[in-house]
């Protein structure tokens, strides 16, 4: 199917979730590549990635299988087919064939095959459909394998030959023309900025010519959870810091990075740098996104070429050391609540403390669900898997597993720092009939800020 | 020459220098791969501290998933401390070492070895059986696998037969039993017994990786 026919598919900006209007129409193949063009540019971008870590990670599987007894996909779905290391099995059969120290054996003698345009196919759903790169898997690895980064890998070769499932694929290009997977132009973006200021009488200073603090925010929250900007403004004002919002770069999320574009990734990244460097900002927070912190915080620089110029904190490390500092005080919220751990800001970010910090600044009881923190059950929504509907069935019996362990917490409140996982929250939840809701950590900072009057 | 001249001979020597060159040659190759340095700035110094930490945290299974995945383990380290006990702990291997090395060390009496070797036997059958029943091994398994298993296996079972000497021959059976031992160092370069120094290398570099970045691998 062409790129027009693709692109021209309106998102959904009425259902709870990210995605398109028309799931019913497929159109899983991009381009007009034929198919051995396809399996060849998938063959070369995989090659890309073949190196020292990617390549011993691939020596090293001794096929155990322990990893599917981690994998929330598997545990919905006891189906061989989704063990983690098996999603993989193209791009190690390649690695095996084509770039590994033995290469010469298994492609002179045919030990490995080639890999086939139907393989590739077939695993567009393994790579996609059924992997959040929560990273669960590695911890359960015995050789400690880093599967979620070799699927991050091996999805350049997909979205390069064109196999991206079309719901991803049609968001990830929306937001490399026009700045957002969701619709959320800088004009959109300005506008709803002026709404929140007025809903809440906040100032929120957007395209400031210098500023010490960038704020980013997800297209997640501009359309769906607006309030996360106000709150936002709401104790950065309260602080006293020089910060603002630019339409040159305020979309955190990268659908380039999701769906394996790494020219799109570097562009969404880039826009970011760009406007931190020009308006002179010492410090870009991040906002309640999980992959966002990925693409920035630990893959931003990489995308520069050089250290990033400027420090890079997810929203819930910037209010943890406000807490801590004093530099904001909160009232106490006289509840129990249970944290979910977004994957990629705990486990696979490091951010892990910050949450409990700030809880403990609210005063709450913090009651841990049985897998949590780093070890964090995933809720099935991130690497894009939320905006695929051939994978709603799997997603919302993972979320059913990750709402029983939360509801026997017996919290009153449930609390997130993810807008991704909080809108996977608000989509499962109403379809699972959850007696419950999914909170924004920053949201609940906002509503407890002790407000001085001296600011 | 007698087949036991044969093995003893030249099938040593060829089976040693595929050991040791195939080795370094598959080692250095993914060593030799493009290596990308990591720009972005470290949560925390001496990501290596991690690296060693990852080294040992990944010798046992995190609790949560204890239950499920406790037979494997415990299966796992006697079938690799069998092959420890019975290799470096057997009278006459460590007679065998002394004649390369120089030097020996104390020995475990035979018996002990053969209910080592019998219960380690016992262990690697139950990891065949668990491969070719449970539905996820069987999906991801291949024939490097199953050869693993027979070149690992096919040792024990002739040093068995040529300790309790049941062979008709007893040097042919010797014989045997060192060409099954060179058949093992000819295919472990080529195949998983790899894994044998990549568990550190893969690891060292998770555990490293994390450790720069906090969270937990």
């Amino acid at each position: 199917m062409s790129d027009a026919t693709t692109t021209d598919i309106p998102v959904d900006l009425e259902s709870k979730r990210l995605t398109v209007t028309r799931p019913d129409i497929r159109f899983d193949k991009q381009g007009e590549l034929g198919d051995d063009e396809r399996v060849q540019k998938a063959m070369q971008h995989f090659a890309k990635d073949f190196g020292y870590i990617a390549a011993n990670y691939m020596e090293a599987c001794v096929h155990c299988g322990a990893c599917a007894q981690a994998c929330p996909f598997y545990e919905a779905n006891p189906d061989p087919k989704l063990t983690p290391i098996w999603k993989l099995e193209p791009f190690k059969q390649a690695y095996k064939r084509e770039a590994g120290p033995l290469s010469f054996f298994y492609k002179t003698l045919n030990l490995k095959s080639k890999v086939t345009i139907e393989q590739l196919e077939e695993w567009q759903e393994l790579l996609y459909d059924t992997c959040t790169m929560c990273g669960r898997c590695t911890l359960v690895c015995p050789m400690s394998i880093d599967i979620a980064t070799l699927v991050g890998m091996a999805r350049h070769g997909m979205f390069h030959a064109g196999l991206v499932p079309h719901e991803l694929y049609t968001v990830t290009e929306k937001a490399e023309r026009e700045g957002s997977p969701l619709g959320a132009t800088p004009k959109v973006f300005a506008d709803r900025v002026e709404w929140m200021e007025d809903e809440h009488e906040v100032d929120m200073p957007l395209d400031a010519d210098k500023a010490d603090v960038l704020v980013l925010m997800s297209s997640i929250e501009i359309q769906k959870y607006p309030e996360s900007m106000a709150a936002t403004g709401k104790i950065l004002n309260q602080m006293g810091k020089s910060w603002t919002f630019h339409t040159e770069g305020y979309e955190a999320t990268n659908f380039g990075m999701l769906s394996g574009n790494t020219q799109w990734q570097k562009d969404m990244t880039m826009k970011i740098i760009s406007t931190a460097e020009k308006i002179g900002a010492e410090l870009v927070i991040l906002p309640e996104c999980g992959h966002a912190y990925q693409a920035l915080r630990w893959q931003g620089a990489n995308m520069l070429g050089r250290p990033l110029p400027f420090k890079v904190q997810h929203i819930s490390e910037f209010l943890a050391e406000a807490v801590e500092s004093g530099a904001i005080r909160v009232n106490k919220v006289d509840k129990s609540v249970a944290f979910h751990d977004p994957c990629q800001v705990s486990r696979r970010g490091g951010a892990t403390p910050a949450p409990r910090k700030i809880l403990e600044a609210l005063g709450v009881e913090l009651r841990e669900p049985e897998s949590t923190g780093n070890l964090n059950f995933c809720c099935g929504g991130g690497g894009g898997v939320i905006t695929i509907h051939r994978a709603d069935s799997l997603r919302y019996k993972i979320m059913g597993n990750k709402l029983e362990q939360l509801d026997a917490t017996g919290a009153e409140m449930m609390v997130t720092s993810c807008s991704n996982c909080r809108q996977n929250f608000d989509d499962s939840g109403e379809k699972l009939h959850w007696d419950k809701q999914m909170n924004s950590l920053l949201e609940l900072v906002a509503e407890n800020l002790v407000e001085d009057t001296k600011s | 020459m007698t087949l036991l001249d044969f093995a003893r001979g030249p099938a040593m020597q060829f089976a040693i220098f595929i050991f040791v060159f195939g080795i370094v040659f598959r080692l250095v190759g993914v060593w030799a791969m493009r290596h990308k340095r990591d720009l972005s700035e470290p949560r925390q110094p001496s990501a290596w501290k991690g690296g060693i930490h990852g080294l040992i945290q990944h010798a046992w299974p995190y609790k949560p998933f204890r239950d499920k995945l406790m037979t494997d383990y415990v299966i796992g380290y006697v079938i690799h401390l069998g092959l420890l006990f019975v290799i470096f702990f057997y009278k006459p291997h460590i007679l065998f070492f002394q004649d390369i090395f120089g030097f020996g060390w104390p020995a475990l009496p035979n018996g002990v070895i053969t209910a080592i070797s019998i219960i380690t036997i016992g262990a690697l059958v139950i990891a065949l059986v668990k491969r070719l029943t449970d539905p996820v091994r069987r999906l991801i398994s291949n024939f490097d696998d199953y050869f693993t298993w027979f070149v690992t296996t096919l040792p024990f079972v002739t040093g068995l037969a040529t300790a309790g000497n049941v062979w008709w021959h007893y040097e042919t059976g010797l014989a045997i039993h060192l060409l099954s031992v060179w058949l093992l160092l000819i295919y472990f370069p080529f195949g998983k017994l790899m894994h044998a120094f990549w568990f550190g290398v893969s690891r060292y570099t998770t555990g490293s990786r994390f450790a720069r970045r906090g969270g937990m691998a």
